[in-house]
């Protein structure tokens, strides 16, 4: 069965590209809603019904502000640190699959990016250029403030780039492929990757916290002693760049753990089933699946902002490599004798 | 596709010069991460997926940003960093350099290598189960040995930096 035309591929790219892109400015309204509602208040309600135009108002905000480039600043790196950081979390999306495969007239459409068979591997190598931006940024600001943050960044997420690649394995050696469409089909029916490999997925959700430089591994950008990290410098939609990296990021990541725990765009079978639905709206019926369990994770990413107070570094380190390292390389071995032993 | 593969490898040698001609060490280190990227490219257009992968896994994501990490900690002053070419120990690094070159030269020179066609070319990879499936069969059987002693060396490594960093415990 061929694939779909060229032509076909560029709508479908475009239409991820839009929809991924407009989940950032989504989820900066969604994360301040629910800081308000966890701290017993009303939050941005003013633009638009219940303030979902914030974003919009706060973009343009952003887009309209002064370009302004530090006086000292490597000019060319400043400018490019935070495309780099933009570059990189939108690429890593691309492997994702939100739907199996459908067939129309004949030929069949995937509904990702790219479908490819080293997909984790791909996530892996894309995801570790994120730090590039991160520094880059810091160093080139030209700022002691910045250069700080970007050192801690880059050092927290080398050491936390291990144990997700370890807990990751021992995904992989389960399902026996890298291919992300076929990790998925294989969790059809709730054998979905969080009831065989809960360790893995702890390992993850940490290391994942910790990747997205979000609370309590926030470190790079901790205001109360940096000012505002490797972004202090950083003003307009250069800023903005950053910001809509970091929340993609966090999609991104919640994505993987849909995508290798939680059965991916399985889970709505029943319902397919119930209406008899054709192929196309049981593709869009999967891509609700997949939605919904992203959402609900999205959520939980904010709710452990609004919990924990921040680490201190020494404690991240500790953290990194004495405790979820060596977890990880235990969990990868057991796993690797349970499937020598048939046990999987 | 082809022009691709120009395109590519034009870019990585122009990084490559970059590299070595960058006064400031940062610099020079991100175009080295460029030229990285640009054989990661050239793998995959070489239908290598995974070394591709593994390159920008390691190389471009790992390694480099160590080194990055170790340059920005030292902080180095660009004005300070002027050296002088011609001193004795840099002149046999380019005098071998050069001979590395001449020999390379004369062996793509004189030899034809297009070579038999066996299992390593992406057909019959594909038709073996893919790429990992035939790099970790080679690496776990006939590379064993070599692949074992690799590990062992990078443990030493290990060891060596701890030893080296922790004089006094």
């Amino acid at each position: 069965m061929e694939s779909i035309p060229l032509s076909w591929q560029l709508i479908k790219i475009s239409i991820i590209l839009i929809m991924f892109i407009s989940m950032a400015p989504l989820l900066v309204w969604f994360e301040r809603r629910v800081a308000a509602f966890i701290q017993d208040r009303l939050g941005p309600n003013r633009v638009g019904p219940i303030g979902i135009l914030q974003p919009v108002a706060d973009g343009i905000k952003l887009i309209f502000k002064e370009e302004f480039f530090p006086a000292l600043s490597n000019k060319v790196l400043y400018f490019l640190a935070p495309c780099i950081s933009l570059f990189v979390s939108l690429f890593v999306f691309a492997v994702i699959p939100f739907a199996a495969p459908v067939e129309i007239n004949g030929k069949i459409l995937y509904p990702q990016v790219a479908n490819l068979n080293i997909g984790m591997l791909y996530v892996l190598a894309i995801s570790s250029l994120g730090v590039y931006g991160i520094m880059i940024g810091g160093w080139s600001s030209n700022n002691k403030y910045s250069l700080l943050g970007g050192l801690r960044a880059s050092s927290q997420m080398i050491s936390y780039e291990l144990t997700m690649g370890m807990s990751v394995a021992a995904v992989v050696l389960f399902f026996g492929t890298f291919d992300l469409q076929k990790i998925v089909e294989t969790q059809s029916g709730f054998h979905w990757g969080v009831i065989f490999q809960p360790v893995s997925f702890f390992l993850f959700l940490v290391a994942a916290l910790a990747e997205s430089n979000r609370v309590p591994f926030d470190l790079p950008e901790g205001e109360t002693e940096l000012v505002g990290g490797y972004h202090t410098e950083y003003g307009g939609m250069k800023f903005g760049g950053f910001l809509f990296a970091e929340y993609l990021n966090i999609v991104t990541l919640s994505g993987m753990m849909v995508t290798l725990f939680f059965g991916g765009y399985n889970g709505l079978e029943w319902f397919s089933n119930l209406v008899d639905a054709s192929p196309v709206l049981n593709a869009v019926i999967q891509f609700s699946a997949f939605s919904i369990k992203t959402l609900l994770l999205l959520f939980f990413f904010v709710w452990v902002r609004w919990t924990y107070p921040r680490f201190r570094y020494d404690q991240i380190m500790r953290l990194g490599w004495k405790i979820l390292l060596p977890i990880s390389i235990g969990n990868l071995l057991v796993t690797a004798m349970l499937i020598y032993w048939g046990v999987f | 596709m082809d022009w691709f593969v120009y395109g590519f490898s034009a870019l990585a040698i122009a990084s490559a010069i970059m590299v070595i001609t960058r006064r400031n060490p940062i610099i020079s280190a991100l175009y080295l991460c460029l030229t990285l990227f640009c054989l990661a490219a050239l793998f995959v257009l070489l239908e290598a997926y995974f070394i591709a992968a593994v390159q920008v896994l390691v190389y471009a994501g790992a390694v480099m940003v160590l080194f990055i990490f170790v340059i920005m900690l030292l902080n180095l002053d660009p004005e300070k960093m002027i050296v002088e070419y011609f001193q004795t120990p840099r002149m046999i690094s380019v005098i071998s350099a050069l001979l590395l070159f001449g020999f390379l030269t004369f062996v793509f020179w004189t030899n034809n290598i297009t070579g038999e066609r066996g299992y390593d070319f992406p057909v019959q990879i594909t038709q073996g189960g893919g790429h990992l499936k035939a790099m970790s069969s080679k690496l776990f059987t006939t590379f064993l040995l070599a692949f074992e002693v690799t590990s062992i060396l990078l443990l030493v490594a290990i060891v060596g930096a701890v030893v080296l960093a922790k004089r006094k415990v």
